[in-house]
């Protein structure tokens, strides 16, 4: 049923090559104008404007008594601008919050527009067949029409945010700046509304009411996760968008007879969460590996540490229980760790009286003078931070960063004595103990 | 007739107003709105086991699904999905896979997407529960009623931590309150209204019901007991004031109730004597002119 001559066969069928064009070019636009409703924190925008197009849908029918697909755009725009108004006259004007506002629009649109359907059904003429696919949605029922409807006004959609892509990408990232700057930002904002109401209504009737919103913000949701930069999170969503629509489309028609729509969404839901688990640097996984990444150097370093202070005591053995006690380190990742640091020939373990007592090797006390070295130094730039300044913290994260800059390091070594915190024994020289600092 | 709708659709108001002020208080009104899409499997789920809608497998398999969708936002919103992404990823996937498990299984149950979405209230009279030979009323009016009284107990017996946990969470959990338990209660509770009242309303009006009358009842007054009792009675009017309005207009029951609690909403941003616009503008303008008529008579 999979095989590839099937889908070639199925795509051979002119319907269902309509359909698919259909529904790829509906997730590309939605894909595009979701990633800006995403970033602006509009993503519930689109279930709101899904539902309030029901009334300007309803009203453009009455008005014409003609089921065009373009006066259906109109009225959607108009009850979708509206509905946009009303949300921030709620907000401004009242102590409701945004969301409360939301659901209040959402609804009451939505029941107004029940209202209308439940008319034009009782009116003696009313052929309503084709208004109930808006509110389900069916895009196997698309035909070459609607998709040159839908096709033309995505490509629109496409060329306007490519034009105007840098004043939405201010608008979106530092809209006080673009104020500055002179450009009208409420303007740009409200055409950013409309475009995505135009997003919106087009896809209604693939997706249907409740299931549009998922167009506009599962893709750019998924996007988000593989990249830091705007231009190509746009791509990448549209591109994810129109991957959502192919699969959902080629998997309806593939004999189970599924609704189109639902599995859209599912198939755009699914490459979200594998966004999520498996992309570079923001996936779970990704973030997993960091972190262990984290523990095991900071077990590494501990376990370093202890003996180097141990060592400073006179003593040049610990057990492996006083570690594990001290720092509270799961016993597994302080076994691995100790296993780590024997095979590469720095640490040595011993048996006596039934008890593992770690010692180092040469090389294992140099590496551990490093580590107590650095620890200690960044221990007391941190408590005179404002005087010694801050270049040592990343200018990005302000995470301290690893390599202390050599020209802070005299400074340093001062404030270290007069802490008493120097390493007070140095592994390559002969004398063991040393009250002064080598370096 | 007409009485048992009115009654019904007050009740629906009611149990969903009561529930929504603790929802808008906690900026939790759209997680309400995605709850009441998502507990479609979960209603398909039970309908395939129990074969019928009038179980409680209904309103348990609805609370799971609810339960499941308030989780998975959460869990979304820790590992850093935007809040708002969040919450539309997680219903609309769950309706989809409701919308394509009635698709699937439309030939075995007999489970209309359009009756589920939108419920139909006039027929709420007709289809009468008889127990023990006895016609007991309308069905739809003992589920919602049951959920009314489910919800009128647990909040009852749990006012004073939803009003600490609701107002103050970080206080709540310093006082050793279980906060995210009470979450979770009243999301189930949410969810179990939901279900409840879908057979009148549907799912989409039973929306309206959780937000509009808390937000008419929230410009009203600035205390809780107030703002839920408030609620309630913006519910039941805007029940007989839709079922007035539907038989004027001969259009759906449910529909125009929500429009009438839309109109009193209205009502009560314009005019509220707390934080209404034209009330404030009135006061504004009050002080306008007194404070130039003083100063004209000033010398």
């Amino acid at each position: 049923m999979f095989s590839l001559e099937n889908i070639g066969a199925h795509l051979s069928d002119p319907n269902t090559a309509w359909v698919l064009s259909g529904t790829m070019l509906l997730g590309l636009s939605s894909g595009v104008i979701g990633a800006f409703a995403f970033l602006r924190k509009r993503s519930l925008m689109g279930d709101v404007l899904a539902h309030a197009a029901l009334p300007g849908i309803c009203l453009a029918f009455m008005l014409t008594g003609t089921k065009n697909s373009f006066f259906f755009l109109i009225g959607a725009i108009i009850t979708g601008v509206l509905a946009s108004m009303a949300i921030s006259t709620i907000t401004r004007f009242s102590r409701l919050k945004e969301d409360t506002a939301l659901g209040l629009v959402l609804s009451v649109f939505f029941g107004f527009g029940i209202v209308l359907l439940t008319q034009i059904q009782h009116q003696p003429n009313g052929n309503q067949s084709g208004l109930d696919q808006f509110l389900f949605g069916q895009a196997a029922s698309l035909v070459g029409e609607d998709v040159w409807v839908m096709g033309s006004v995505a490509l629109l959609l496409l060329v306007i945010t490519f034009l105007f892509f840098k004043e939405f990408k201010l608008l979106c990232f530092d809209a006080g700046f673009g104020r500055s700057l002179g450009l009208p930002m409420a303007a740009l904002d409200l055409f950013l509304m409309l475009l995505l109401v135009v997003a919106v209504v087009i896809g209604l009737q693939a997706a249907g009411v409740v299931l549009v919103a998922a167009l506009i913000v599962t893709p750019a949701a998924a996007a988000r996760y593989w990249t830091e930069r705007l231009d190509v999170m746009l791509i990448l969503s549209a591109l994810l968008g129109g991957l959502s629509g192919a699969l959902g489309t080629l998997f309806s028609t593939m004999g189970f007879n599924f609704p189109t729509g639902p599995l859209i969404v599912v198939a755009a839901t699914v490459v979200f969460m594998l966004s999520m688990v498996f992309a570079p640097r923001r996936g779970l996984l990704a973030k997993a590996w960091r972190l262990s990444q984290v523990r095991r150097e900071a077990t590494r370093d501990r376990i370093l540490q202890a003996l180097y202070e141990a060592r400073e005591q006179n003593e040049d053995l610990v057990t492996v229980e006083s570690l594990s006690s001290r720092y509270a380190i799961p016993s597994r990742q302080l076994e691995r760790a100790v296993r780590n640091l024997v095979g590469e020939g720095w640490l040595q373990v011993k048996d006596q009286a039934g008890e593992r007592m770690l010692t180092a090797t040469a090389a294992g006390w140099n590496a551990a003078y490093e580590t107590v070295l650095h620890a200690r130094l960044t221990e007391v730039w941190m408590m005179h931070e404002n005087e010694v300044g801050s270049t040592i913290r990343d200018s990005d994260t302000g995470a301290v960063r690893e390599d202390i800059p050599d020209e802070l390091l005299p400074e340093l070594h001062k404030l270290l004595v007069l802490h008493g915190r120097e390493p007070r024994w140095h592994p390559n020289s002969s004398k063991g103990f040393e009250g002064g600092m080598q370096s | 007739m007409g009485m048992t709708i009115i009654v019904t659709g007050a009740m629906v108001a009611v149990a969903c107003g009561f529930l929504g002020c603790f929802l808008i208080l906690r900026r939790l009104a759209m997680v309400g709105d995605a709850i009441s899409h998502a507990v479609l499997p979960g209603i398909v789920v039970a309908y395939l086991f129990s074969g019928s809608l009038e179980s409680v497998w209904m309103l348990l398999g609805a609370a799971a699904f609810g339960l499941l969708c308030t989780f998975l936002i959460q869990t979304l919103s820790q590992q850093g999905v935007q809040h708002d992404a969040a919450i539309s990823v997680t219903f609309t996937f769950l309706f989809a896979v409701g919308v394509i498990m009635i698709s699937l299984f439309a030939r075995q149950v007999h489970l209309d997407l359009d009756h589920v979405l939108y419920g139909e209230i006039a027929y709420v009279p007709f289809n009468t529960w008889t127990l023990f030979g006895w016609e007991i009323g309308p069905r739809a009016m003992w589920i919602v009623g049951a959920a009314l009284f489910l919800s009128l107990v647990v909040v009852g017996l749990l006012y004073k931590e939803l009003k600490v946990v609701t107002f103050d969470p970080q206080m709540a959990a310093a006082l050793g309150i279980p906060v995210l338990l009470i979450h979770y209660v009243l999301m189930g509770l949410v969810s179990v209204t939901t279900v409840a009242s879908f057979e009148s309303v549907g799912a989409i009006l039973v929306v309206a019901m959780l937000i509009v009358p808390g937000a008419t009842a929230y410009l009203l007054t600035d205390k809780l007991e107030w703002m839920l009792a408030i609620s309630a009675v913006v519910g039941i009017l805007s029940s007989i004031c839709g079922y007035w309005m539907a038989l004027w207009l001969d259009a759906s029951i449910a529909g125009c109730m929500t429009v009438a609690a839309g109109l009193l909403f209205i009502l009560a941003f314009l005019f509220s004597p707390l934080h209404g616009v034209v009330t404030r503008w009135l006061v504004r303008r009050s002080l306008r002119l007194t404070t130039t008529n003083g100063e004209k008579n000033a010398p």
